[in-house]
Parts: C-alpha cells; structure tokens; sequence
C-alpha cells in the first residue's frame, strides 16, 4: 500500500472528489498559485484549472459567506482556513448561516460545505495562531466536527465530508502534515461519527483525537514496555456526530478513562465526554474520570514552555499512571 | 386573488399609455394593463397583510420582533417583479415585503410569524427568516449585513453553473457599515459576479439617521472596488423597475455587478417595540406619507392612465384584507410545532435516515 503524508492524504482526497464531481470547488487563501499555505494543495490548479481552485482575497468572512451561499444553489465548496484560528472574523457566518440556514428555513435549505484548515498549537506561534475550536464548533446544532490524525484517515474522513450534505468542520494539524502512514489509493471512505480503537488494552481507556491521540498512542507502547500496563487508545475522529458506542464498549472493558484532549479545559469536548460516561456507565467505572487538556491561558508563545502548555507525552504518561494507580 | 372586474376588461382599450418618464422606459411600457393591476395589488397586499400583522402582534399573537415594511413596498415589488427564471432575492429581516413580492402565498407567512407548524419554515424562523428557495427566495436574516456574502455566493453558484441570471442583495443603510459587506463587495468586482447589491435606504438604521452613521454616499462606496452604481427614488414604481432592469441587465449579460441605493422610507417604527419618539419628527413621516406614499403614487398614475378605476381600487383594498384577515384565521386555527420538531430540519442527514452515512450521535439530549 503506498505510504503517503497526512497533507498527501488529504491532497489526494481533494483530487479524487473534484474529479468525482463537477459541482466541488476548493476555495481559499493561497490554495491555488502558492500550491497553499501548508502546501495541502500543491499541484491542484495546474490539474483542475482556476474554475476549481479559486485563490482569495483575505476575507474569510466574505468567501466562507458565499461559499455558504453557493452551496445554496448546489455548488460543494471545499473552503481553507490557512488557520482555523481566523475563524473568529467568519463566525458570523459560520454559526449564523451555515448551522442555522436549515433549521430557519424549516429544512428546505442545505448547505453541503466542508471548511478545512489546521487547528492546533505546538509551531510556536502564539495565542492567535493556535486556536483548536473543535468545542466551540460543535456547540452549534446544525454543523459536523471531524479531527483526523492519520493520513488513512484524513483521506477517508474529507472524501466523507465533501460527500456530506451538511455542514462540516474538518480540523487538521500542522505538526501532522509531514506524518506518513499507509493510505490506499482507491476510493475508500471513513464515515463520520465513527471513532476507532486505535490500540487494544485491558486497564485504562485514553478517550482522544488529533495529535493528542497520537501522543497517547506513544504513551500506551511505552506503558506496556517499560510498566507492562495494558492502555486502550479510542481515537474519536469525529466529535459532532460523537461515537459513544464505542467510547462506552471500552470503558466496559477497562473501567477506566482518561480523556486526553488539546483544548482548553473550560467547557472543552473533555468535558462534555466526562459527562456522559459518567451518566452512561457510571457503574462500570472503578475510579472518577481523569482528564488531561491544555494548560488554561492563551497559548504561548516561549517555544519549550509551550511544549509544557500541550498534552505532551510526559504529561500523559503521568496522568495515565495516576488514572492507573 | 387575481380575479379581474369586467369593468375594467371593457376599459383595456381607453388606457392611455404615458409617452413620457419613468412609464415610458421599454421594462414598463411593454407592461399589460393585467400587469399593472397584478403590481398594484402586490403592493396593496403587502400593506394590508402587515396592518393585519400588527394588529396580531398588539392582540400578543407574535412574539419577538415585527419589522414592517410599510412605506417601501415599491422597492420590493418594483425589483421582485423583474425577476426571471435563475433571477434570485435575498434580504435582511425587513423581509415581509420581498416575500409577498416574489409570490409567497400570506397564509404561510401569517403562519410564520404566529410560530405555526403551517409556515413557511414550519415556526422555526419567525418574522425574520422566511425562506422560499422555490421561487428563489433564500431570506429572511437577522443579522445586519449578514446575509450579504450570501447574496454574493448565490451569484457565485450562479455563475460557476453557467446559469444566465442574477441574484439582488438587499440590505439597509446600516448594514452597509459591516465589514462583510464591504469583503463581498470586493469579491463581486473581483470576480465578475452578477449581484446587485441593492441599499434600501429609509433613512434610519433603528434610531440612527443615516447622517449619524455612515460617511459619504452610500453606492458611491462601490467606486472604490472599480463597480458601477446608481441612485433611485423609491417612492415610484415605475422608476424602481426602470432603474433596475438596467443593472439586472448589466448583471445577466455580462456578469456586471453593482451597488443601488434606493431611497424609500418606512412610517412605522424600527420594530413595531420601537415608540418611534426619539429620533425623528412626526411631521416628516407625515410628509413622506402625504406626498410618495407609494400605494398612492402608483394608484394615482394608474388611475390617469385609466388601468385601474375607482371602484377596482376599492375591491382590490377589499381583496387584500379579506386575504389578510384569512391569513390571520388560518394562522390561528393551524397547530404549534411540538417539542418533537425541534431536533428536525438540524441536520440533513438526520432528515433523511435512510440515506444516511455517519454513524454516532447528532443531538446531545
Ligand atoms: C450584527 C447586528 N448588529 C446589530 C443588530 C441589531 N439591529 C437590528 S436592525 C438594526 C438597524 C439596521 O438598520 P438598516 O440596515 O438601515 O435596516 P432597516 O432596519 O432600516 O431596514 C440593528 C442595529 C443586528 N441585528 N445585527
Ligand atoms: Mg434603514
């Protein structure tokens, strides 16, 4: 099976849906001339042309508005964050039109766009580059939210979501881009709502996503080999639809959690899962519910102290022995 | 309601067509009489469906806001009324008028506002947020200038679908003082896109006159994105249709867009919880009324040019508010949506199980 980075991944599945259908468009700043920001879209314009690829102004409001209003009319625009950070100038847009335009129209609207982008700290960019909104997003009926971690999945999940007939949010990761994993190169597809156990075990559930799951992954390896602890690593994939059967099968199964998540504590997707668990299978649990998220304060910039800020392999390892102890 | 006395089927011969002025230009010259009467009565029925709305809302019947359109009922149908097959409308939420104009029937937007399972959006968008997409009418929205890129993304989809139509983005004077507005405005000259971005300027955002908000003229903004623009009065029907078929035109042919402002002026309050006894002279709204109410207006040219007669004034004012108080009656008698409707027309897929693809959970209660 080839091995392609998690940006080639993604790449890919752009390709295969502009040439699937005639009616998607990727849109967004620098996505065209400059091969992209991320370089996520190198190489698009010169296959599929400028009707296609669009380049953009730097006016997220106004092109995420009318790519809502495009998809109206049945246009499937695949939009670009260069950050998801900038998506607080279009969020008006965002939870006012694409979440609400079904609902107050009584169902005779549907707004099939997807908005991509990376959302995540780790690149030393300070408080207005490293937003994760993931919670934020999810908090409005009406819109999808979909974090892959691996490339298989980046591929799976996009092709899923452009394919989707409403709204969604697909976060990715810089400090993923570069990470190579397997990725078939036929038309496979990752349904939203389902996470996957990403890593079997018998002692604790890590309930994560993004890189924060792949940190955890580490973590449960170096569990076994160096404290022979058996961890169980649930990789949710999509947070709105949220999988909870399978969050709760493994809880049944190891009757513990530890949520690892890279956000902010305060009504974080940690806490909206620590709720149900606890409401779903509170008798199944052996001790309360750890959770391990960001450090609460705006993200820093002073590179090592924001390693310390995230979900680091440190932090987990420590969290994940306290939830084992 | 389209029923014509024979008094005025025998009168078709003597109508005098005007040869000169705004009646005269080609988009209202090749008007039938059947026409004129049809744009009249859409003005009438406006009027009379929110007179019967406010009345509704003072017997508590609607809740929230009522933003009536009463005064510039000339600038919804004038540009409605222009509208072709792949022609497109969407608007702030001063929305009544634009709706009737494109044709919505009163029953389900009487139904809306009484937050009626009936209404056009089933009791979920209220006053603000009606929505017809099948006859191109995509709302109805709350927040200002919100629905601007919008506008611009239905000229988009317009295009990229090589479809030969337009799509008219109406907005207030306030709202031409939003950053989204003015990105789209960007993005339209940018891209050849064909939206008019129409401002209809009744003088006010809420209690702020637009002297108080907004600097310079308010199209000629469009000059700075390299877009043509123009200005129109909004009182007279003929004028707001000679005017825009210009733009649409340039809008449909060449995929030309624009900024208009035309100037009308609304007698009620902001919302119907606004006193109205601030900002403004009584004696102005008084003014307006007595010299371009645009009912009036337009009644008096098709009285002279001897379409419409007195006694078909009369019965198409009847008409309306029969159809108004029927609306009103239907709203009432029809049923609330239920608690069980709340968590429907969220999400597409959870509209249509059978085609859905994701699995987990959607809603969280
Ligand atoms: C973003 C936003 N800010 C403020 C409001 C509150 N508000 C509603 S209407 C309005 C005045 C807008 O006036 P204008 O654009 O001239 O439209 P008009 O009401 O005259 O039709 C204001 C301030 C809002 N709905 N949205
Ligand atoms: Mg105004």
């Amino acid at each position: 099976m080839p091995v392609l980075q998690y940006r080639e991944a993604i790449r890919q599945a752009l390709a295969e849906e502009l040439t699937r259908d005639p009616n998607v468009v990727v849109l967004g700043e620098e996505v065209g001339q400059f091969h992209g920001a991320y370089k996520v879209t190198e190489g698009l314009l010169a296959k599929f042309g400028p009707k296609r690829i669009v380049d953009t102004p730097i006016s997220e409001a106004g092109f995420i508005g009318m790519g809502i209003g495009a998809s109206m009319l049945g246009v499937r625009p695949v939009i670009e964050l260069m950050f998801w950070s900038f998506y607080s100038v279009a969020f008006d847009q965002i939870l006012n039109n694409a979440a609400n335009v079904r609902y107050m129209s009584g169902g005779q609207i549907n707004c099939p766009i997807v908005i991509r982008g990376p959302a995540n700290g780790g690149t030393n960019v300070g408080a207005t580059h490293s937003h994760t909104p993931e919670n934020v997003l999810a908090n409005h009926p009406g819109i999808k939210v979909v974090v892959p971690a691996t490339p298989y999945d980046a591929k799976g999940l996009l092709k899923s979501a452009i394919r989707d007939n409403d709204p969604v949010m697909f976060l990715e990761n810089t400090m993923l881009y570069g990470d190579k994993g397997e990725v078939p190169e036929d038309d496979y597809l990752v349904p939203l709502g389902k996470a996957e156990v990403k890593r079997e075990g018998t002692e604790l559930t890590i309930v994560s996503y993004g890189r924060a799951m792949i940190l955890s992954l580490a973590v449960a390896n170096t569990l076994q080999q160096e404290h022979n602890r058996s961890v169980e690593v649930v990789d949710l994939r999509s947070i709105r639809p949220l999988d909870m059967d399978t969050v709760l099968a493994s809880v049944r199964k190891t009757h513990r959690v530890l949520i690892v998540e890279e956000q902010k504590p305060f009504c974080g997707v940690g806490a909206q899962l620590a709720y149900m668990i606890q409401s779903e299978a509170f008798d199944e649990l052996d001790a309360p519910i750890a959770r391990l998220s960001t450090i609460d304060s705006p993200s820093i910039y002073s590179p090592p102290v924001e390693v310390a800020q995230l979900p680091n392999t440190e932090r987990i390892l420590k969290a994940a022995l306290e939830a084992l102890a | 309601m389209s029923k014509k006395s024979s008094a005025i089927a025998d009168d078709r011969n003597a109508s005098v067509a005007p040869k000169t002025g705004y009646a005269a230009a080609p988009v209202n010259a090749s008007l039938s009489i059947d026409q004129k009467i049809e744009l009249y009565r859409l003005m009438v029925r406006i009027r009379r469906f929110e007179e019967r709305s406010l009345r509704a809302y003072q017997a508590k019947k609607i809740g929230g806001f009522l933003h009536l359109y009463i005064g510039q009922e000339a600038v919804a149908v004038g540009c409605c009324s222009l509208m072709g097959k792949n022609d497109h409308v969407i608007t702030a939420y001063r929305d009544h008028g634009h709706a009737i104009a494109v044709g919505m029937e009163l029953n389900p937007l009487m139904a809306e506002l009484y937050g009626k399972v009936t209404g056009c959006s089933k009791g979920k968008g209220g006053s603000m947020h009606f929505f017809d997409p099948a006859r191109n009418y995509w709302g109805g929205h709350g927040i200002v200038g919100g629905q601007v890129p919008l506008g611009a993304g239905l000229a988009y989809g317009l295009k990229f679908k090589g479809l030969k139509g337009a799509c008219m983005t109406f907005m207030g004077d306030g709202a031409v003082n939003q950053g989204a507005v003015h990105e789209s405005y960007n993005l339209a000259a940018l891209w050849d896109l064909p939206v008019i971005f129409v401002i209809e300027n009744n003088g006010y955002s809420m209690g702020t006159s637009q002297a108080r908000s907004s600097a310079g003229d308010l199209a000629r903004r469009a000059e700075a994105y390299g877009m043509s623009w123009g200005v129109c009065e909004g009182h007279d029907l003929y004028e707001v249709r000679a005017f825009m078929a210009k733009h649409l035109e340039e809008a449909r042919n060449n995929c030309k867009p624009s900024v208009v402002e035309i100037r009308t002026y609304r007698y009620r309050g902001h919302s119907v919880a606004d006193p109205d006894n601030t900002y403004r002279a009584k004696s102005e709204i008084e003014e307006y009324r007595r010299t371009k109410d645009p009912i009036q207006v337009f009644q008096a040219k098709l009285l002279e040019e001897k379409v419409l007669d007195l006694a078909l004034v009369e019965k198409i004012d009847v008409e309306a508010r029969a159809e108004s108080d029927l609306s009103a009656d239907f709203a009432e008698a029809s049923p609330f949506p239920t608690a069980d409707d709340l968590q429907k027309d969220v999400y597409w897929e959870a509209d249509n199980p059978s085609e859905r693809k994701s699995g987990g959970r959607l809603f969280f209660n």
